[in-house]
């Protein structure tokens, strides 16, 4: 599997907005059929990692490639026409739309309508349904129903049924189960699971460590923007994983600045007032 | 059960409520005859200048701006129309072409500067509002010397847009029906309708989905603006004269309309037939308070009610529509 060239790989990519790094040196690799989790606290680097993945930010430095070769995404438009499909955390963003024009949101299915072109709702309806239904969500068989009274899962599987549908192949889901109850959230991975089924390289950031060795065939920890450890499906238990999470590198560095810091300290002598 | 259940969950479902519940209060409170409340033209012809605006301004909130721009649009229609075919005596096509031109133009430097800028459409129009107020009275007085102008429009472009059917009933009625029918089926039934919700929904994402939202939004602001600039145009041409001043009514009645209607101010929901029996309600509260025993002085708070009414329905209506699971056929 590790001989194949990865769907997405990441090399040395910095991000930084003004003086402020906020993503060092990060490097990963996703294959087909394999869900890359990605893990980290808040504040780690996640949401500008997805983000420069999903072309709304530029690179600092570094390259991002597709099947080996490098891309640019100038636009998020640029990155969804190479495959790469992002899915946030409430999943359908159009609330009060039905789910079968939102499934269709610039992509409208159209027929003829006497000398007119016209929207195909009931197309659009079935295709949504279908699709949905093919996830294994059967409990959506109405495609006039508005997107805003489906379940948390329900609207999860709806965003990434309609990613799978339009041809993603890069499939980044931004905390998918977070707002989740447990129930919900096995409904969730499930779904996960069916995307990396069918083929699809997955992206799968959370910091439910639970969640992510349930799915995950690749992990890799984000602190403060740099990836801190890299280890494929059972090179590290649920509690190895916590730690590094939670604290350990970055207690480690903290200790190691904390010195530092009394050094100084120390060199300058005691405080003014003392 | 199910046909009231589907009613309930549709944008408009609110408003024709609303106006079933307005025409019931004046028909046992005022004592209004019915037979002469339907057959007057005086709330038609009301409905039908709002309406026409209410229409796009309802469109542009539905996809999550605001236009109030139009209350000096109106006057900057009829002005433009009058001064062009009446004072300097050009063809009146030209002066036709004028004032939609304006409102075309108006509108293009509404749309842009709401994409480009970070600044809200709120204070844009704002802006526009007072400028073009000061610019149509500056241009009124500074080339015609006066603050209103008589217009003589031949008898083409008096039956086209100035025309009383019957002696009665404005030809912009027709108007507003003909444009009602097409924006409904623009909105309804093709593609753009949906590019529209989108963007009221969620306008980054709907940008992220491909969707033009600058172009889309350039579009919406030009389409109020031409509508209001229109509907000036007509009653230049339906009275004879224009005048500086007037037109500002129009900006909160055209939200009203459109609110009372079913479409919700922060976009992304909303129908145009909604928009239209907004209008109708609000034109028979302000009209057809005359038909009744009611002192009109008391129509202002009729409209406050009814709004306050329509707006909590249309909340718990959409309510309704979030949380509506069809029954399964089989469990």
């Amino acid at each position: 599997m590790t001989d194949k060239t990865p769907v997405l790989e990441l090399r040395g990519v910095d991000k930084s907005f003004g003086p402020i790094d906020v993503l060092h040196e990060v490097s990963l690799k996703v294959h087909e059929g394999e869900v890359l989790c990605l893990l980290g606290d808040n504040g780690a680097g996640k949401s500008t990692l997805i983000k420069t993945l999903a072309g709304v930010y530029k690179p600092t430095a570094g390259t991002i490639l597709m099947d080996g070769e490098a891309v640019e995404f100038d636009r998020p438009r640029d990155a969804a026409d190479r495959g790469i499909a992002t899915v946030h955390q409430f999943g359908g963003t159009f609330p009060l739309m039905s789910i079968g024009r939102s499934f269709f949101v610039g992509v409208e299915p159209t027929k003829k309508w006497g000398p007119f072109t016209v929207f195909d709702r009931k197309r659009a309806n079935e295709i949504a349904v279908r699709a949905v239904q093919d996830f294994g969500i059967t409990g959506i068989d109405d495609g006039n129903r508005l997107v805003g009274g489906l379940s948390g899962g329900e609207r999860q599987s709806l965003a990434i049924a309609r990613a799978v549908y339009l041809g993603a192949r890069v499939l980044i889901l931004d905390e998918p189960t977070a707002a989740l109850g447990v129930k919900q959230a096995a409904h969730a991975l499930r779904i996960v699971n069916e995307a990396k089924r069918r083929g699809l390289a997955v992206i799968f950031i959370t910091h439910q460590v639970l969640h992510a060795l349930a799915v995950g065939d690749h992990f890799a920890v984000l602190i403060r923007g740099a990836v801190a450890a890299d280890f494929r499906k059972g090179e590290k238990t649920r509690e190895e994983i916590t730690d590094l999470m939670a604290g350990g590198e970055d207690m480690s560095e903290l200790e190691a600045e904390f010195a530092s810091l009394m050094e100084a300290e120390d060199d300058r002598g005691p405080p003014p007032g003392q | 059960m199910n046909a009231v259940g589907h009613f309930l969950r549709r944008p408009e479902a609110a408003s024709i409520i609303s106006l079933l519940a307005v025409i019931l209060f004046y028909v046992i409170v005022g004592g209004v005859d019915l037979g002469k409340l339907f057959g007057a033209a005086s709330w038609l012809n009301f409905a039908a200048n709002l309406g026409i605006v209410a229409i796009p301004v309802g469109l542009l909130m539905i996809s999550g701006e605001l236009d109030i721009s139009i209350g000096a649009m109106i006057p900057a229609g009829s002005m433009t129309t009058a001064i062009l075919s009446g004072y300097y005596e050009l063809p009146i096509a030209i002066g036709m072409l004028g004032a939609l031109g304006v409102g075309v133009l108006v509108g293009l430097v509404n749309g842009i500067l709401t994409v480009r800028t970070t600044v809200p459409s709120l204070i844009i129009t704002l802006g526009m509002l007072v400028a073009m107020q000061g610019i149509i009275l500056s241009a009124s007085v500074l080339l015609t010397g006066n603050a209103s102008v008589p217009l003589a429009a031949p008898d083409w472009a008096k039956f086209a847009f100035g025309q009383l059917i019957g002696g009665s009933h404005q030809v912009i009625v027709v108007w507003w029906v003909v444009l009602t029918i097409i924006f409904a089926f623009v909105v309804h039934r093709t593609r753009y309708g949906n590019w529209i919700f989108a963007m009221g929904g969620d306008r980054e994402s709907a940008r992220n989905l491909g969707i033009p939202t600058s172009t889309v939004t350039i579009v919406l602001f030009i389409l109020s603006a031409t509508a209001a600039s229109f509907v000036g145009m007509c009653q230049a041409i339906l009275f004879n004269s224009a005048q500086v001043s007037g037109g500002m009514n129009f900006i909160f009645n055209a939200i009203v309309s459109v609110v009372v209607g079913g479409v919700l101010l922060t976009g992304g929901f909303g129908s145009v037939i909604g928009i239209f029996v907004g209008t109708l309600t609000f034109a028979i509260v302000n009209q057809g308070i005359y038909f009744t025993q009611i002192d009109r002085n008391w129509s202002n708070l009729i409209i406050g009610v009814v709004l306050l009414i329509a707006v909590g329905m249309n909340g718990s209506f959409r309510q309704k529509a979030l949380s509506y699971v069809p029954r399964r056929k089989k469990a």
